[in-house]
């Protein structure tokens, strides 16, 4: 580690001053170039996901109709789809893009703490992505035991990639790690540390609180993965027995004996459960600041929403095990589990009320970014809803591992953070470019979107009630299931192939805009916080040019009674404009306070 | 906080006005950068720990074999007869000791006497280095000796070998890593690197050291003593 200067004494800060394009772009200590780059290598492997996952609804839809996709090319790419979403998108994208841009704009701060660790972060990630491309190409391809990794089933040998597919999954899990903890300590101690003059926890921005509290999840919750990773490539490479049992395979006894692979779904989950949130929270934040910048209004409730945040991040410490009601424990666990799932859906209702109330009497302007977080409101609503299902034993026991969990964790973690994430991304486009991007080509690409994603998930809700189980190569004739549950899949086939190449929108918008798009003005928003108060838009290395900013109020001062405009910079001292900070405030009952 | 900044703030009360403390600018509270990052860090690591111990325990309870007798194994013999855990002993001794030349390193660190910070680093590094040698000792014996291995063993369950070369390895491995981060750390310390950046380093240092450590204790609680 570099040495170490004292946070008070921030302005003498080591910066790393480029010399060459190359290292402008390539080896940048910039947390605005690493961002851009963390962000493109987890677009990029998420169109692969996407590809993958186009590829199997066709098998589901049109059952043996493309041939290579066999039994095994199933299995495959459903266990790359899932982890390489889960984790290499997702997670890349909220907290090495989202996070790197966002944390030191929005703190008033130069950079991230360290600005080389951060750089090694992001390389770290783009080998641990090649690691996980060059299962593709190895003998025996990529592990297709699912993307939740279960033993014994990694190892047996009708697994496909039983053998190297699975040793590279889990050494590119564990360099995945490496990146995210040396990315999640900077981001975590800048948020800590590294908060400009004025700027208290209790003026963050949500979407600082989201990444934030994300990344403590990232930072305890990673563990358990990489030691699972561990003792799995031990039992793999060496032929250790953590968690293999006795197992009979093809009538012959394998190698294994007395492990454990409830052990193995425990640590799974441990990490897997906060996962979720390390995704969710992040969209929490990033929705919070759209909706209210667009509505003009401050957030309604902003401590309730921290507070939320944190309770949501300590409790999915302990409800790991609703994903093991199926796997079998004592009716006590199974009470002890529900009840805390179900206590998480506390915070996040609040959550939602509170999301709604912003809205509420809002000064409401449609712009492409809105309606995605608006959107985002409705799936998420809807996943939240049939998490609740889930999370009661009795009810998750006849729908685990059916279509029903497939369209829970879609709407609620596929769906709804990628609205949010494209909410995201439109919003603060100007901010990253300079430029605006075509604002009816967004539009369109949102309705197709939005409209798209329930005609695929939607359905998928049906097909878990008629029984339909998830991980099937193919249904095949039953007696349970009607045949037209087939005729069902292939219209969520057909509106899956719309979706993704309505992506190509973005794409195309995104690009266009770069070169062609109208040249943004600066804070074209009117956003109150302090990413957009910068010098020169985009902000230049080094952020805030010769003198850090100075925070006197929140985030959310939108439409003061007496301010000027319809929203106060952050940085706006009080004497210049009126302050009201902090609590809820009420346009209405505040007046006469606002009048000072 | 500026002048206006602070009267913006007036003061909350009970619970608000702990929540406003614990939340202020960062100015209220020096922390420095590397120092935050590696109490985080700490954490963390904590976490990897107690999942390999948690793992241990469990598989100790699934295995279908008895598990062997953990005092004969690392048993040594002096003069004919065994001493169980004798070994063990001396490690962790060795060890624990380091932990006090650390401490005494970063004192001597924040009153600036770089030479007596220097040796005290190296003298830690070198029980650190005995540490790792008596361990290197240790596996050799076992395997060379014993017959375990990571997949088998003659005494029992499979598990053992397992979870214990993971495990003290892993930690070995911590100790290997915080070797070479103490020397560079006296390296520096000795060319006057830190003269006029302070010396908080030897204390970031010094908390990895503790840490390795304690973690220690644990296993050596775990492994040798259960
Ligand atoms: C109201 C809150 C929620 C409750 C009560 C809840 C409950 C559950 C339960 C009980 C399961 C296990 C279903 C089964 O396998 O039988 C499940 C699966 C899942 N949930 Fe949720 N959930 C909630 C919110 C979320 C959120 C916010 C996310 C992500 C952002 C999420 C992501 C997932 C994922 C990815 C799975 C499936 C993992 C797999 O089996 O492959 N859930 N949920
Ligand atoms: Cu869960």
């Amino acid at each position: 580690m570099a040495y170490v200067p004292l946070a008070d004494q921030d302005k003498e800060m080591e910066m790393h001053h480029p010399h060459s394009w190359v290292e402008k772009y390539v080896w940048s200590q910039d947390h605005k170039v690493i961002a851009i780059q963390y962000g493109s290598i987890a677009v990029f492997t998420g169109i692969i996901g996407l590809t993958l996952s186009v590829l199997f609804r066709l098998q589901l839809g049109f059952p043996e109709s493309v041939d290579f996709i066999d039994p095994n090319f199933y299995y495959q790419a459903v266990t790359m789809h899932g982890m390489i979403m889960v984790v290499y998108f997702l997670t890349a994208l909220f907290l090495g893009g989202f996070g790197n841009y966002m944390i030191p704009l929005m703190c008033g701060a130069r950079d991230m703490v360290f600005p080389f660790m951060n750089m090694l972060s992001v390389w770290t990630f783009l080998l641990s992505v090649i690691i996980l491309m060059a299962s593709f190409f190895v003998g025996g391809g990529p592990t297709g035991a699912g993307w939740t990794l279960y033993p014994p089933q990694t190892a047996m040998e009708g697994t496909p990639g039983h053998d190297m597919g699975i040793v590279l999954m889990l050494i590119s899990l564990a360099v995945f790690i490496v990146a995210t903890t040396m990315g999640g300590l900077n981001y975590a101690v800048t948020v800590l540390q590294y908060r400009c003059r004025g700027l208290t926890m209790m003026r963050l921005p949500l979407t600082v609180w989201g990444i934030f509290v994300a990344t403590i999840l990232a930072l305890f919750a990673f563990p358990a993965l990489l030691v699972a990773a561990i003792m799995m490539l031990f039992d793999t490479l060496l032929g250790t027995s953590f968690f293999m049992p006795a197992v009979i395979e093809a009538g012959a006894p394998l190698d294994h004996n007395g492990g454990s692979p409830l052990l193995f779904q425990h640590l799974f989950w441990f990490f897997g459960h906060p996962e979720v949130y390390i995704v969710a929270l992040p969209a929490f934040g990033l929705v919070s600041d759209v909706l209210s910048t667009h509505a003009r209004k401050n957030i309604f409730g902003y401590r309730m929403m921290v507070w939320a945040i944190i309770a949501i991040g300590g409790l999915s410490f302990i409800v790991w095990a609703h994903h093991m009601y199926v796997s079998g424990m004592h009716p006590y666990f199974g009470f002890f589990f529900a009840t805390t799932t179900l206590i998480i859906a506390v915070p996040t209702a609040l959550k939602v009320y509170n999301w709604v109330l912003t809205l509420w009497e809002g000064d409401i302007r449609l712009n492409a970014p809105m309606y995605f977080a608006i959107g985002f409101i409705f799936t998420f609503i809807h996943g939240g809803l049939t998490g609740l299902f889930l999370g009661n034993v009795v009810i998750d026991l006849p729908l685990s591992d059916t279509y029903f969990v497939i369209a829970h964790f879609h709407m609620v973690m596929g769906v709804s953070p990628i609205l949010v994430l494209f909410a995201a991304i439109y919003h603060w486009y100007p901010l990253m470019s300079g430029r605006m991007f075509h604002e009816g080509l967004a539009k369109a690409h949102f309705w197709l979107t939005f409209l798209g994603a329930y005609a695929i998930y939607l359905p998928m809700h049906y097909l878990g009630f008629l029984g339909v189980p998830r991980r099937y190569y193919q249904i095949g004739a039953t007696d349970f299931i009607p045949a037209s549950a087939q005729d069902l899949n292939a219209s969520i086939t057909i509106a899956a192939i719309f979706v993704a190449v309505a992506q190509l929108l973005f794409f195309v918008n995104i690009i266009w805009s770069l070169k062609y798009g109208k040249k943004a003005e600066k804070n074209p928003w009117g956003s109150a916080s302090l990413e957009w108060q910068t010098p020169d838009l985009p902000p230049k290395h080094g952020n805030w040019g010769d003198e850090l900013p100075t925070v006197y109020r929140w985030a959310y001062d939108y439409s003061v009674p007496g301010a000027h405009e319809d929203f106060i910079p952050q940085n706006t001292p009080e004497t210049v404009e009126p302050t009201v900070d902090e609590e809820h405030f009420d346009p209405d009952q505040d007046a006469s306070k606002a009048d000072i | 906080m500026s002048e206006a900044a602070v009267a913006a703030n007036s003061p909350a009360e009970g619970m608000d006005g702990l929540v406003d403390d614990w939340s202020a600018d960062k100015q209220a509270y020096h922390v420095p950068w590397g120092k935050a990052m590696m109490w985080l860090f700490l954490v963390s690591d904590t976490f990897i720990f107690s999942c390999f111990l948690v793992g241990y325990l469990n598989v100790r309870m699934t295995t279908t074999e008895p598990w062997p007798v953990q005092s004969e194994i690392f048993a040594l013999s002096f003069g004919g007869a065994p001493i169980p855990l004798i070994l063990i002993a001396i490690m962790t001794f060795v060890l624990i000791t380091s932990s006090g030349t650390m401490a005494m390193a970063v004192n001597y660190g924040y009153r600036r006497d770089k030479t007596k910070t220097f040796w005290l680093i190296c003298a830690t590094a070198l029980f650190g280095a005995m540490f790792v040698g008596m361990q290197v000792f240790e596996w050799s014996k076992l395997i060379g000796d014993e017959g375990v291995r990571p997949w088998g063993n003659p005494f029992g369950a499979a598990q053992f070998g397992s979870i214990f070369f993971m495990v003290t390895g892993f930690h070995g491995l911590h100790v290997t890593c915080g070797v070479i981060y103490l020397m560079w750390v006296a390296l520096r310390v000795k060319r006057g690197y830190y003269d006029d950046k302070g010396f908080e380093i030897v204390e970031i240092a010094g908390l990895y050291w503790h840490f390795v450590d304690l973690v220690w204790v644990f296993i050596f609680a775990f492994f040798y003593l259960l």
